[in-house]
């Protein structure tokens, strides 16, 4: 429902943007723009900036994530002013491919970047950015990895109803084909050098701003959080995206990463904390950070190592301070490795939150079972629920118990003899209960899901 | 306001109750959505509101209140409505020390021993005016929410305390109304909060508890809303009164509807 939505408008972002604008005129509801503190009087006006565009639920100005997938999952975008927080999977080697990814969308539309690391010099992960597929070539690569919904009229281009060719198919969480707002990224390729040089970034990093030991903090944060904070309050009036400067030049985007917050590289012991109550570093330092994000036109993504936090209590208020909650639980060194069942895929993605913004309600994606993969250029979300071709299907095996092992069916009861066809034993039992649909509306006990 | 709500609970903006501390709570779920409801409630009861907005900015309770109904720009100009914009001022108290006492003075101490600075901003915001002619009716504390103070530093007790000294002041001496959300952590073994939030239920009159359904996520039912009556005043005679409704959040309202006749399974 809210996937539909969403790629509804997608042939053509000046279309959708026209008819956000037409729609907002019709009624009285005068709507802001960006959630900037300091535009409160200019009015009603739909900024243009390169590389947003305004939700189509609210009119709340979206950035793309640097991933066309996640972008649909969130509703359309990261909405301005919002933190997106990233847990880590476990050995760190996809979440950085979504962080990069980030970065570079905001390269290619021309915003600027700060990125903030304990361990990486932030000059390296620039450089070492992805670099963006070209509007035809991203379709190459999606052929070429084997597209198991292919049409035998999927190449052949539509010359009179050409529009058509552009809208997505439904099944999939697959990509909107809209390259103005969102690009695909090649992660096996850098960023060519002289896109890099357009960017404008600000790095900071940890052992560079080591401090005078005598030093006192105001509320007690670790000292590395606190220069970190005023190096983003800095930037941001720097560059006047807190609107304090009206007449300023054209108005731009921060995009903000912070990378590992809350490993001990930060100097933080909240992931050796037992409870919650010792320690308030990190929970202090998102907050102040919500704010300082919230109060200007900056998008923030924070990737925080959520398996080493050792307390279910820091995790919990960690998530609820943060506007959304992205989770990656990749299958290295798991059982689920060798599991049949998943063997297309590198891991899972949970979409833990989705903040309802101006809104009683939220942007929530209907499809639940949602797994990553990483192809050889290109790293992909997909639900694995949907892909299971019918040439694959066992024999009638065993009645499958739905139900049990939480095993979850999107068919309707009289298509259940078809679905025990691939319910097979082995794999039925290694899946794990499969979890609620957690997307922060509703979460329930763990083995039952209709 | 949300009019089946204001049906559940038996009231109209016109008969209020007054002297009740009203506890929201919410579990495996977002209960945002009460908040919106009490604060375009009572605006329309024409009482004097002090909200403390701890997690969310004006601009957002003002869209949202334009959809039910109230204008909180215009309550804040015409003086019925103080807004403590927590996300906005934090930022400034965090980097530069204040010269008076700043409502959110914990954000700069290590471990902050009480709340003291918050209570006499709100006990200023809702004073009543001298000169005689009292334009609102009752004053209102709203706080959105409580369990996000823990995550700044400030114990259990403290919290308690500061909610303690709210309700002397608002519901028993001004005679107001008090409302407060409050996360509940489940099974997140956050002890801190499930302390503040059993020393907040035993005191509440009305507790409204907002869950997501056992069975996960559903399209057309968002949740499940237990109300519940509690009348610690009362003789023992009176039982606590419970009901049970799920809900579906629409763009400007909410529909209750009775377990499992949600008007898609019929």
């Amino acid at each position: 429902m809210a996937a539909v939505s969403t790629c509804g408008p997608g042939p053509g972002n000046r279309g959708s943007e026209a008819v956000a604008v037409d729609r907002s005129s019709a009624t009285s509801f005068q709507r802001r723009g960006p959630r900037a503190g300091g535009t409160d009087g200019s009015g009603l006006r739909l900024v243009s900036i390169a590389g947003t565009r305004p939700s189509v639920r609210n009119g709340q100005l979206l950035v793309s994530t640097g991933l066309p997938a996640l972008d649909q999952l969130l509703g359309g975008g990261l909405a301005v002013g919002t933190v997106l927080l990233i847990e880590e999977d476990k050995y760190n080697v996809y979440s950085p491919l979504l962080f990069k990814s980030f970065l570079a969308e905001g390269v290619v539309n021309g915003h600027t970047l700060l990125v903030a690391s304990a361990k990486e010099h932030p000059a390296d992960t620039v450089q070492e950015l992805p670099a963006p597929l070209l509007d035809d070539s991203y379709k190459k690569e999606f052929d070429e990895d084997g597209c198991n919904d292919k049409t035998p009229d999927s190449h052949m281009k539509m010359k009179i109803a050409w529009r058509y060719q552009l809208l997505p198919k439904m099944e999939q969480v697959g990509p909107v084909l809209s390259s103005r707002f969102g690009h695909y990224y090649d992660v096996s390729k850098k960023i060519p050098q002289e896109l890099l040089q357009t960017a404008k970034w600000h790095g900071f990093f940890l052992p560079d701003n080591m401090p005078s030991p005598l030093a006192l903090e105001p509320g007690h944060l670790t000292h590395g959080y606190t220069m970190l904070l005023e190096f983003i309050k800095k930037v941001i009036s720097e560059e006047g995206v807190d609107g304090s400067n009206p007449q300023k030049k054209q108005r731009n985007i921060l995009r903000i990463g912070i990378q590992s917050l809350g490993s001990p590289l930060w100097g933080d012991n909240s992931c050796c904390a037992e409870s919650g109550d010792s320690g308030h570093s990190l929970t202090k330092f998102l907050y102040v950070l919500r704010g300082l994000v919230r109060t200007s036109l900056s998008a923030c993504v924070v990737t925080v190592p959520a398996h080493l936090i050792q307390s279910k209590a820091i995790t919990a208020r960690v998530t609820n301070l943060s506007d959304t909650v992205v989770g990656l639980e990749s299958f290295a060194g798991s059982e689920r490795e060798t599991n049949p069942f998943y063997k297309d895929y590198h891991g899972l993605m949970h979409i833990r939150q989705i903040p309802r913004l101006n809104n009683l309600i939220c942007d929530e994606s209907d499809v639940k079972d949602l797994a990553f993969k990483l192809k050889r250029k290109l790293f992909t979300i997909e639900s694995y629920r949907l892909r299971v071709p019918r040439s694959k299907l066992r024999n009638p095996g065993p009645h499958c118990t739905m139900g049990a092992d939480g095993y979850r069916l999107h068919l309707p009861p009289d298509l259940s003899d078809a679905a025990s066809r691939w319910c097979a034993q082995d794999p039925a039992r290694a899946t794990p209960p499969l979890g609620p649909g957690c997307s922060g509306l509703a979460r329930g006990e763990k083995h039952l899901d209709f | 306001m949300f009019p089946e709500l204001n049906h559940l609970l038996n009231t109209t903006p016109d008969k209020a109750e007054q002297g009740k501390l009203t506890l929201l709570c919410d579990a495996k779920t977002d209960g945002s959505f009460l908040v919106h409801h009490f604060l375009s409630f009572y605006l329309k009861a024409n009482c004097k509101v002090c909200f403390v907005a701890l997690v969310q900015s004006f601009s957002h309770y003002g869209i949202v209140g334009q959809k039910l109904g109230v204008s909180l720009t215009a309550a804040r100009e015409r003086g019925q409505l103080v807004f403590l914009e927590a996300l906005k001022t934090s930022v400034d108290i965090f980097f530069q020390p204040p010269v008076e006492p700043h409502p959110l003075q914990f954000l700069r101490e290590a471990s902050a021993g009480n709340l003291q600075p918050l209570f006499e901003f709100v006990r200023e915001a809702l004073k009543p005016e001298d000169g005689g002619e009292a334009k609102w009716r009752h004053p209102v504390l709203l706080v959105d929410d409580l369990s996000v103070l823990l995550s700044l530093g400030v114990g259990a007790v403290a919290v308690l305390d500061f909610i303690h000294y709210c309700r002397a002041t608002v519901c028993t001496e001004l005679k107001g109304n008090v409302v407060a959300l409050v996360h509940d952590s489940g099974d997140s073994e956050d002890e801190e909060n499930d302390l503040l939030l059993s020393g907040l239920s035993h005191q509440s009159h009305l507790i409204l508890r907002a869950e997501g359904l056992a069975t996960g996520f559903c399209r057309d039912v968002h949740g499940q809303l237990r109300v519940l009556w509690r009348r610690p005043s009362w003789p023992a005679a009176q039982r606590d009164r419970s009901l049970t409704y799920q809900y579906k959040i629409q763009d400007k309202t909410v529909s209750f509807f009775a377990k499992g006749l949600s008007p898609a399974v019929l």
